[in-house]
């Protein structure tokens, strides 16, 4: 009996030793990733001198591995397909909240949760194949598609889903009964929506920007199909530029030495910009974790 | 201005898809009285509340026959404006509603929806609700403050300030006490009996006790129908009705 | 209070309804004009060559990323599922408190969930390709996907775990079970089927998922992967690597493949939870 006791606790006790490092094995996880990155990344920065790195000449013969040029088109990717995606997913958001026969909200949920999964390659795909070709046929001044435009387009398309999802979710959780409150004071639909629901979901829709401006300046893949991949200053929209991403992702199957370095460089500045977005999106939820459901 | 704000209703019936909440029910509502509705829950007295000001518009498959005239005039008649009945008829909920904004924007709010702009016109409105909610010493340093940080009894009343805010004529009130403590109850019930000589006050309670002490008319529901109305003083003194009697000696409900 | 101000206010909001509707019909336009697009230029290409064919630069296949699709989905959901259910366990079943150690753990999870999949795949590059000198390798692609993935099975199974009642866990414990034969018989069994729905919907993160892989296994898109140790390439991979050197069709084609594949994906799992939700209703 007692045996078989001591058995059972030194079972248990096994178990939480797994269990707790597992847990522990994405924080071992983290560090890695750090360390890695840090360890490879910015002794290159120091040896090439900030001044070159943070220049805006890419020029791999003449060992100038300026990286500003990418990331002020990161930055400008990601402004604009934030605030093209946002407009049009929070606006997408209140008119299936409101707007929208109730009967089709469900389906409609549905179909762009389903959306929220498609690879980004698919988007970039239609990229190629379509905004790129007709922005270069119908929009373009300068006769060129590819560039700063074709990739927010598409980015905002990508983004869409989330946006809408995650700010629906925001206005679905404010109580109904501010709804009522503002009718009750011959409100209109419409002005009870837009002047109180709107604004006391204001921290989810926040949550929504935050997050999609994450998957805006972390996104490869969709970005590098359309962008063009010159490592230029931006000037217009309709030019070949390239982002941090891109960078990354076209140097890595065929650079090496000095220059394999520099891309592992703009992965630590790429990191840095993503570890700030997540240190505000701590912030906004204020830190609060989950709670147990009730039983 | 001297437009008649007296409510009459005639043989209302009012379903719920299938079920039916109200059962011809006919009442004269007189002005710059309160009428308390009482009566066990589910017996419609909320659902009549709601009919008063179209809340009921909110609720799907809701359908209503028979007539309900607001100063003579047929509230759910076609080309009504139902913003300026609701405006007309102001409504307090049983849990205190203030929107997640400033206390002074909670006020604002209705004067803003109907077009006010003008801060030195909103700032009069503002001062003149809250003081006639008597809000007025406890708020004024902390009108900036979001209204989520008062207390529950003080929300409350900040909620009948933001309905007096939009000028109303009538004061409808749902439970306004049955979420708060007895001292909040006490000062809500005082606003009450002050407002009485302005508006047409109808307030729905659970409460018998708060029935007598502020107001002037009752009507006792029960199953969706009205069993009987009258002065305060004769329903709970002399009940003409059996089922009246049982309700307030507390033998139901 | 006058009319004209009023009747104006009611109209600029009415305006602004008009604009949900619009942005609604738009985005909703947007979204599946990339389904359509893809699908029309896509099905006509798709054919038995493509998908099971010989390799070669004039007709290219997609068996190669097929298969290794299949290894890196194997690779990294064996190692991100026993790895994230266990810490799911560990954050539900072991820790009462906002202990210190526990919100480390869920700072990093939530970071690890923020980080950009080419980050990534630099880190797989620095570890596997130059650190341990595995070359492009589908182990070392798989295992830098199992880090990517553990977040979201974290979080998921962390979920389906914390719906599952307390009294269940009460019951279990007042009838003397120990800790391990509770969290074995009673709460892992309850919550299985959103850990499973977790796990399909981990698979498709893999399956989309092109970044990382272009610095760790390597886009071999000719060879089909001998083994662990072996580069390779995957079906997002393709798309990009078609799209980008010229075969249009093959990656409009590959493109549909991926589609229905993510799609019937995303379905199963939505079905699955809706199954086992309902009878898990009725049983609690």
């Amino acid at each position: 009996m007692n045996k078989a006791y001591r058995f059972i606790k030194a079972r248990d006790n096994v178990m939480r030793g797994i269990f707790l490092f597992c847990a522990v094995f994405s924080v071992m996880a983290l560090g890695c990733i750090c360390v890695f990155l840090f360890a490879e990344g910015l002794p290159f920065i120091g040896k090439v001198g900030p001044a070159n790195f943070f220049g805006t000449t890419w020029h791999l013969d003449s060992a100038a591995y300026g990286i500003l040029s990418m990331i002020v088109a990161s930055l400008y990717v990601t402004a604009l397909s934030t605030a093209i995606g946002v407009t049009a997913g929070l606006f997408t958001a209140i008119s299936l909240y409101k707007f929208c026969p109730p009967k089709a909200v469900p389906p409609i949920r549905q179909m762009i949760n389903l959306l929220a999964g498609i690879p980004s390659v698919i988007f970039g795909l239609f990229g190629l194949i379509i905004i790129v070709p007709f922005l270069r046929d119908v929009i373009s001044p300068n006769g060129m598609g590819y560039g700063i435009l074709a990739a927010s387009l598409v980015l905002s398309v990508m983004i869409l889903p989330t946006i809408v999802s995650v700010s629906l979710d925001a206005l679905n959780a404010v109580p109904k009964n501010y709804f009522e409150g503002a009718i009750a004071l011959g409100a209109t639909k419409e002005q009870s929506v837009f002047k109180v629901m709107l604004p006391a979901a204001k921290s989810g829709v926040l949550a929504a920007v935050v997050l999609s401006i994450g998957r805006a300046i972390g996104e490869t893949m969709a970005v590098i199909m359309v962008i063009g991949n010159s490592p230029v200053m931006p000037t217009s929209l309709f030019q070949s530029v390239r982002t941090m991403t891109a960078n990354i992702a076209l140097g890595a199957t065929e650079l090496s030495g000095d220059a394999a370095t520099a891309l592992v460089a703009t992965g630590v500045v790429l990191f840095f910009f993503t570890l700030l977005l997540n240190l505000s999106i701590s912030l906004l939820r204020g830190g609060g974790g989950r709670e147990r459901k009730g039983a | 201005m001297d437009k008649q704000f007296n409510i009459t209703v005639r043989d209302c019936d009012l379903y719920y898809s299938d079920f039916q909440a109200l059962k011809n029910v006919s009442i004269d509502i007189e002005e710059h009285e309160v009428t308390a509705l009482i009566g066990p829950s589910g017996c419609g007295k909320s659902t009549f509340i709601k009919m008063l000001n179209r809340m009921n518009d909110l609720v799907e498959d809701c359908r209503i026959t028979g007539e309900i005239l607001i100063g003579g005039q047929d509230i759910y008649a076609k080309g009504m404006d139902v913003t300026l009945l609701r405006k007309n008829a102001g409504m307090v909920f049983q849990k205190p509603n203030p929107f997640p904004m400033s206390i002074y924007d909670n006020i604002a709010f209705a004067p803003r929806t109907f077009g006010i702009k003008k801060k030195s016109e909103l700032d009069s409105i503002v001062e003149r609700s809250l003081k006639q909610a008597g809000l007025w010493n406890e708020a004024k340093d902390r009108l900036r403050k979001n209204a989520m940080g008062l207390s529950g009894g003080q929300q409350q009343r900040l909620c009948i300030a933001r309905a007096l805010a939009a000028e109303p004529k009538i004061l409808l009130m749902d439970e306004p006490t049955s979420a708060l403590d007895p001292i909040s109850t006490g000062k809500i019930e005082d606003l009450i009996n002050d407002l009485k000589n302005k508006y047409t006050i109808v307030i729905v309670t659970h409460n018998m006790q708060q029935a007598t002490r502020i107001s002037d008319k009752t009507a006792f529901f029960l199953l969706g129908e009205i069993i009987e109305y009258g002065r305060t003083v004769d329903i709970f003194s002399k009940p003409k009705d059996k089922r009246t009697e049982n309700y307030i000696t507390g033998r139901f409900g | 209070m006058s009319e004209k101000a009023h009747k104006k206010e009611i109209m600029k909001f009415a305006a602004w309804k008009t604009v949900s509707r619009a942005a609604l019909i738009l985005s909703l336009a947007a979204l599946a004009a990339v389904i359509i697009f893809v699908l029309i230029r896509g099905i006509p290409y798709v054919n038995a060559h493509l998908l099971f064919g010989e390799y070669s630069t004039r007709n290219p296949s997609i068996k190669p990323a097929l298969i290794g699709t299949l290894y890196l989905i194997l690779i990294s959901v064996s190692i991100a599922a026993p790895i994230g259910i266990g810490s799911a366990i560990f954050l539900t079943e072991y820790t009462k408190s906002k202990s210190r150690l526990v919100r480390i753990i869920r700072v990093a999870v939530e970071t690890l969930a923020g980080i950009p999949s080419i980050v990534y795949g630099i880190f797989g590059y620095l570890v596997f390709v130059v650190a341990l000198g595995f070359g492009y390798s589908m182990i070392g692609g798989g295992i830098t996907l199992a880090v990517m993935i553990l977040p979201v099975i974290v979080r998921s199974t962390e979920e389906s775990l914390l719906a599952v009642p307390l009294s269940l866990r009460e019951g279990s414990f007042a009838l003397g079970s120990s800790k391990f034969k509770t969290i074995f018989s009673v709460i892992l069994p309850c919550a299985a089927s959103g850990i499973v729905t977790s796990l399909i919907l981990a698979i498709g993160r893999v399956i989309s998922e092109s970044a990382v892989l272009i610095l760790t296994i390597g886009m071999v898109v000719d060879r089909i992967p001998d083994g662990f140790a072996s580069p390779g390439t995957s079906l997002a991979l393709d798309v990009y690597y078609f799209g980008s050197h010229g075969y249009p069709e093959q990656a409009a084609a590959t493109g549909v493949v991926l589609l229905v594949l993510v799609v019937s994906i995303n379905i199963l799992a939505t079905v699955l939870g809706k199954v086992f939700g309902k009878g898990e209703l009725a049983n609690g």
